[in-house]
């Protein structure tokens, strides 16, 4: 048995044998030549035939896994269009006076370099097209054919790395698993595995030699590990792990419509968290019972201006009447610290996480809350929902803040608009909040604890300096008390209390907040049914 | 001359399938068509695709594009429109 250990893209296990990718060799070496003319026409004689056979490709994916993945192939024909590139070429063709093979290759690495010299991963990444569609030329140009995947059962596919027409020219059906020795998380064979869901490694350790060919082999996706010719255990265990995974996977769907229910009788809301408005799609599709938690800075960000009443308010009803009557919670503006627009003309600062931000911002730009108040209030004619502000740490904010609603409620009575109950909340993230919780419990209707900050907070550990890592801990006693802490005082108030941070997806510690008594946890869509499942087995 | 600047709020940035579409959509004017990342100071032809991507478009950075030429203002209005829908 041999062990090899890979950067794993989709979570999962696959059992079949190897199916090794080779590269059929190229055979052209770089000779002079004498009539320039004809090797420009012999290039753009190859470049036509590779653009038809990338419009083919184009169709053939468009069928297999729609428009957004089969752009690539539309983006490889403009890269074969493309001015630039066919100027080097030509140019070198009739200034060195070198073959077209030559000229195509030099030019795909020069602008491959300059791709693999960008920050940006998802641009190193594109360092491969352009490889990628010279090859294709040169290849058409030595008159080869397109290489393929030739078997007749399912095969886990073992290459270099894959590029996007080698991988779509593959018959899907045939595919249980891909292991790239490159590639990462960003190329396209993590793209088209994750698409296809089927486990998958790449930057994988493993040399890609001909002798793997046929072998049987295990690629686990949980561990990211490949075993190649599994002992009888570990090809036992993987089988069962593979059943379970499938076993659980079915199961979760028909949690879908069940409650959220420890067998000893207790009950807990499962909602989710969303930032924009799309996203209402795998909310319900998961089963949320609501949303706990509606980012509305994402209206903020990456635009020029604020949004204006209108537009968040077509953002907030399109969100609320999709619930259709399931409760949404819309956390007021937190913006600031790592969320920044430039129209908002914040200063930088040396401590910008506890800085000038979220509700901060708020009761001082009074008229930027007045719009986004105003427009959540008018779409709550349209459904159930609550508000809940951000970074609160006294008493005397939530005072001024109901006192500011107030305010916005008798304007738009004037108005003559119509609105609905809005149930007013607010997070407890800070440690501040949470010791004086007993008093804010008696102005709100619910706390709904934001983890990621609290923690961050309480333990003074800056979560994006990863030299810290070490000295983080997410159950720590102190963060857990706080948490604790909050659900009795909000309790004996008779106020609801949830929590939207990353805890709450955090399965180890469901039954220790069951036990505390947490009414609601909001989490990530895809985590709901298997919270669901968790709980259901508690007790 | 016209011009106009936009932030991108696409998550991946101007990466190869917007970039081809905004490519394909700037060739479609008959006026000269330049982008510019702010951010960097590097500018391209828009109607280029390997120099659009070259740029190294980021969520979050303002690009600005100059349009000359007889249709420019079609160009303009049209290239905002397509960038607030896409990018």
């Amino acid at each position: 048995m041999e062990i090899f250990h890979g950067k794993s893209v989709l979570q999962g296990i696959a059992i079949g044998s190897l199916y090794v990718m080779e590269k059929k060799e190229s055979t052209w070496t770089k000779h002079m030549i004498d009539n320039t003319d004809e090797e420009v026409a012999r290039f753009q004689k190859a470049r036509e035939q590779a653009i038809a056979e990338l419009d083919e490709l184009y169709e053939e994916a468009l069928d297999q896994v729609g428009e957004e993945n089969a752009m690539i192939f539309d983006v490889h024909k403009m890269m074969l269009e493309d001015m630039d590139y066919l100027e080097a070429i030509e140019n070198l063709i009739r200034t060195e006076k070198v073959n077209a093979e030559y000229a195509v290759t030099v030019t795909g690495e020069e602008f491959s370099a300059m791709f693999s010299a960008m920050e940006d991963d998802y641009m190193r990444a594109r360092a491969a097209d352009v490889l990628d569609i010279s090859g294709r030329v040169v290849r058409v140009l030595e008159g080869r054919e397109e290489p393929g995947l030739h078997s007749r059962e399912p095969v886990i596919i073992l290459a270099d790395d894959l590029t996007p027409s080698e991988t779509i020219a593959m018959d899907k059906t045939k595919i249980l698993a891909f292991v790239t020795k490159h590639g990462s998380a960003n190329s396209h064979t993590a793209i088209l595995a994750r698409s296809l869901n089927i486990p998958s490694l790449v930057n994988t350790d493993v040399e890609i030699s001909k002798e793997y060919h046929g072998k049987e082999a295990v690629v686990d996706g949980v561990t990211g590990t490949l075993f190649i010719e599994p002992d009888a255990p570990t090809l036992e265990a993987k089988q069962k792990e593979q059943v379970q995974i499938r076993e659980k996977n079915e199961k979760l769907k028909l949690l879908i419509g069940q409650d959220n229910v420890t067998k000893d009788g207790r009950r807990i809301n499962l909602y989710a968290n969303m930032g924009n408005v799309e996203d209402v799609e795998k909310v319900l599709a998961n089963d949320a019972g609501g949303i706990g938690l509606f980012r509305s800075e994402f209206l903020y960000l990456g635009r020029d201006t604020f949004p204006t009443e209108e537009e968040q308010f077509e953002a907030y009803k399109e969100v609320v009447s999709r619930m259709g009557g399931k409760k949404v919670i819309i956390r007021t503006l937190d913006i600031g610290a790592d969320k920044k627009a430039d129209y908002f003309g914040l200063d930088p600062e040396e401590n910008p996480a506890l800085g000038y931000r979220a509700i901060r911002i708020c009761l001082t730009q009074r008229e930027v809350f007045r719009t986004q108040l105003r427009a959540i209030y008018k779409a709550s004619a349209f459904g159930t929902v609550s508000i809940m502000f951000p970074m609160i740490i006294s008493v005397e904010e939530i005072r001024k803040i109901k006192a500011f609603v107030e305010e916005i409620k008798a304007e738009l009575k004037a108005e003559g608009v119509a609105f609905g109950e809005v149930e007013l909340g607010i997070m407890i993230e800070t440690p501040a909040a949470a010791l004086v919780s007993g008093e804010l419990a008696k102005e709100v209707e619910f706390f709904s604890i934001g983890t990621n900050d609290l923690t961050q907070y309480t333990l003074a550990i800056d979560r994006q300096n990863q030299k810290l890592e070490e000295f983080y801990d997410s159950h720590h006693p102190a963060v857990l008390k706080l948490i604790e802490m909050t659900i009795q005082n909000g309790h004996k108030e008779g106020i609801w209390v949830g929590i939207c941070g990353e805890l709450a997806a955090d399965d180890t510690l469901t039954e220790t907040f069951l036990n505390m008594g947490l009414d609601e946890l909001s989490v990530s869509p895809t985590y709901i049914l298997k919270l669901r499942d968790k709980i259901r087995n508690i007790g | 001359m016209k011009t106009l600047e936009y932030v991108i709020t696409d998550p991946v940035g101007l990466h190869a399938r917007p970039a081809g579409l905004f490519v394909k959509k700037a060739a479609s004017y008959e006026s000269s068509i330049t982008v510019k990342n702010m951010e960097n100071g590097k500018s391209a032809d828009a109607k280029r695709i390997m120099a659009v991507m070259s740029l190294g478009v980021k969520q979050g950075n303002k690009i600005e594009l100059t349009m000359e030429g007889g249709d420019e203002e079609t160009a303009e209005t049209e290239l905002m429109a397509f960038l607030k829908e896409n990018l």
